[in-house]
C-alpha cells in the first residue's frame, strides 16, 4: 500500500487532505472529539487554550467568506492567532506563486495553513513541499480544493447526520443536484461509504454527474422524486452556476421544476428525514424557501457543529 | 499495598467534613468521570439546591497533546452563574495536582467565584503543583507506578482500584 501523506509513521493524522482513504477510527475519532466542543460557543469566554501561540494562516487562493470565516473562528475559539491571506491567483506562474508564498510564510514560523484553491490538488502539493524542505511540523488541512475534495464540509455533515441519526448504520442518503462540480459531494461519498452507510444515493441530471459516478459506491437517479423515497438524510448541494462551462442546464427554472427540492417532493422521504445544505443556498433554484425554513433543516445547525469540527481537526493536528 | 476504606465509606466522611461549611446557595462542579459520581452523590447527600455542575477539562490540560481526551465525549455544562458564587469542585483522586489547576483555569473562564473549595475522596501524594484539597476524607502514599482508580459497578456503587500502570 502506498504511503498516506495525511498520516505519520505512526498512522496518525498529521494533514487533512482528503476523506478519501481515512481509517473508520480516525473520522470516529474526529467526531467523538468535536462533541464537547460544540459547548465552547456557549460559554461566556468562547475560547480555550489548545492552540495558543500557534499561528494559523488562513490560505485562501479562492474567495469563500463563509468557510474562512468558520476557520477563523474555530481557529480563535482554540486560542491560536490567526492571520487571513487572500492571494489572487491571476498569475500565469501559479505553482511557482503557491510554493513561494508557502516558503515566505514558513519562515514566518507559521505552524498551521488552512488551504483553500481552485486547483485540485493544491493542499496535497504544499503538504509534500513542506516535507522536501523539512518543515513538515506545519499542518495543512484542506479546506477545498478545485473539484476534489472538502474534507471539513464531509465531517461536520457526518457529524450533523450522527446529532440527529445517532447511527450510520441503517441509513439511506441522497445526494441532490451539482455532484460533477462538487468537491463536497465527493467528500460526502467517501465518508459515508466509510462509515457503513448501506445506501448511498446520488440524484441529478446525467450532465451533472461525473463519468463512472457509480464506481464510488453510489446508486444514481435521475429521477428526484425515485431518488428520494424512503431516504432518512436529503443532502442538497449548492448548483455552481460560477463553475458552469457550456449550456449544462435548460434554466434555473427548469432545474428547479426537476431539482428543486419542494415540499411535495421532499414528501416522499421517511416523515422524520433530515434535510441539509452545505450553503450558500440558491433560494428557487436547488430549494424551496419553504424547505429551507421548515421544519426539517438542520441548515443552520450544520454551520454551528462546522466550527466545533474544525476545531477538533486543529487541535488534534497540532497534537499529532 | 496500602489499604484503603471503601469508597462508599468515604463519601460519607467527605460529606460530613464538608457539611458544617455548606449553605444552600453553594455549588458543585464534579471534575469528568469519577469526580461526576462524586458531586452526584454530595448534592442528593448536602440538600444542595444550585443545580449541578461537571468539568470536562481536557482542553485545559497541559498534557492534552499527549493524552487526548480524558473524560470521553462529556462536554462541561455549569448550570449557575459563577460570578460571585461559592464554588466547591469535585474530584475523585488528587494527585500531581495538574486537572486541578486546568480545572480553575477553566472555571474561571465562566466568571469570577467568591470562594472556590476543593474536595476529594483521597490525596495519594506526589503533588508537582502547590494545591491542597479543602475536604479529604484520606490521604495515602503511592508510588508513581501505581494509579488509584475510581469505577463503578454495575448497580451503581463506587470502588477504589489500585492499577499497576
Amino acid at each position: 500500500m502506498t504511503h498516506d501523506p495525511q498520516l505519520n509513521k505512526h498512522g496518525e493524522l498529521q494533514h487533512l487532505l482528503t476523506i478519501d482513504g481515512l481509517p473508520r477510527e480516525i473520522i470516529t475519532s474526529i467526531l467523538d472529539a468535536a462533541a464537547p466542543f460544540t459547548e465552547v460557543a456557549e460559554r461566556e469566554v468562547k475560547k480555550v487554550p489548545l492552540l495558543r501561540g500557534k499561528s494559523v494562516f488562513n490560505l485562501f487562493f479562492e474567495n469563500s467568506t463563509r468557510t474562512r470565516t468558520t476557520f477563523e473562528i474555530a481557529a480563535k475559539r482554540l486560542s491560536a492567532d490567526v492571520i487571513n491571506l487572500n492571494i489572487n491567483t491571476s498569475s500565469t506562474t501559479k505553482g511557482e506563486t503557491l510554493l513561494d508564498t508557502v516558503d515566505n510564510l514558513a519562515a514566518m514560523q507559521a505552524d498551521m495553513f488552512v488551504v483553500r484553491h481552485a486547483s485540485s490538488g493544491a493542499p496535497h502539493l504544499i503538504a509534500q513541499h513542506l516535507r522536501n524542505i523539512g518543515a513538515d511540523h506545519i499542518r495543512v488541512v484542506n479546506a477545498g480544493d478545485g473539484r476534489h475534495a472538502h474534507p471539513t464540509q464531509g465531517l461536520l455533515d457526518m457529524y450533523t447526520i450522527r446529532h440527529y441519526k445517532k447511527d450510520f448504520a441503517n441509513l439511506t442518503v441522497a445526494i441532490v443536484g451539482d455532484v460533477l462540480h462538487s468537491r463536497v459531494a465527493r467528500s460526502q461519498i467517501h465518508a459515508l461509504n466509510i462509515l457503513g452507510v448501506p445506501e448511498v444515493r446520488v440524484v441529478a441530471p446525467k450532465t451533472l454527474l461525473p463519468n463512472e459516478v457509480e464506481r464510488m459506491g453510489v446508486r444514481v437517479f435521475n429521477d428526484m422524486r425515485e431518488g428520494l423515497r424512503g431516504v432518512d438524510v436529503v443532502m442538497m448541494l449548492r448548483l455552481q452556476n460560477e463553475r458552469m462551462n457550456g449550456a449544462l442546464l435548460p434554466s434555473t427554472q427548469e432545474y428547479f421544476k426537476y431539482y428543486g427540492l419542494t415540499p411535495d417532493k421532499l414528501d416522499l422521504a421517511k416523515p422524520d428525514a433530515i434535510v441539509m445544505h452545505p450553503g450558500p443556498m440558491n433560494r428557487g433554484v436547488e430549494i424551496d424557501s419553504a424547505v429551507a425554513d421548515g421544519g426539517q433543516a438542520v441548515i443552520l445547525p450544520q454551520v454551528t457543529f462546522g466550527i466545533a469540527v474544525r476545531m477538533a481537526v486543529m487541535s488534534m493536528l497540532a497534537g499529532n | 499495598m496500602p489499604t484503603l476504606p471503601a469508597a462508599v465509606e468515604l463519601c460519607q466522611r467527605l460529606a460530613d467534613l464538608m457539611r458544617p461549611h455548606v449553605t444552600p446557595a453553594t455549588a458543585l462542579v464534579g471534575i469528568h468521570t469519577g469526580g461526576v459520581w462524586i458531586a452526584e452523590w454530595l448534592h442528593r447527600e448536602l440538600g444542595l439546591v444550585q443545580p449541578l455542575g461537571s468539568m470536562n477539562v481536557s482542553f485545559y490540560r497541559d498534557d492534552y497533546h499527549q493524552r487526548g481526551l480524558q473524560g470521553g465525549r462529556k462536554p462541561s455544562a455549569i448550570p449557575f452563574d459563577v460570578t460571585d458564587a461559592h464554588i466547591i469542585i469535585v474530584d475523585d483522586v488528587l494527585y500531581t495536582g495538574r486537572t486541578i489547576r486546568a480545572a480553575l483555569n477553566e472555571l474561571f473562564d465562566y466568571g469570577r467565584p467568591a470562594k472556590v473549595e476543593l474536595a476529594v475522596l483521597a490525596d495519594r501524594g506526589g503533588r508537582e503543583l502547590p494545591i491542597a484539597a479543602t475536604y479529604c476524607p484520606h490521604t495515602l502514599t503511592l508510588p508513581a507506578a501505581q494509579s488509584l482508580n475510581l469505577e463503578r459497578t454495575e448497580d451503581g456503587s463506587l470502588e477504589f482500584t489500585v492499577v499497576e500502570k
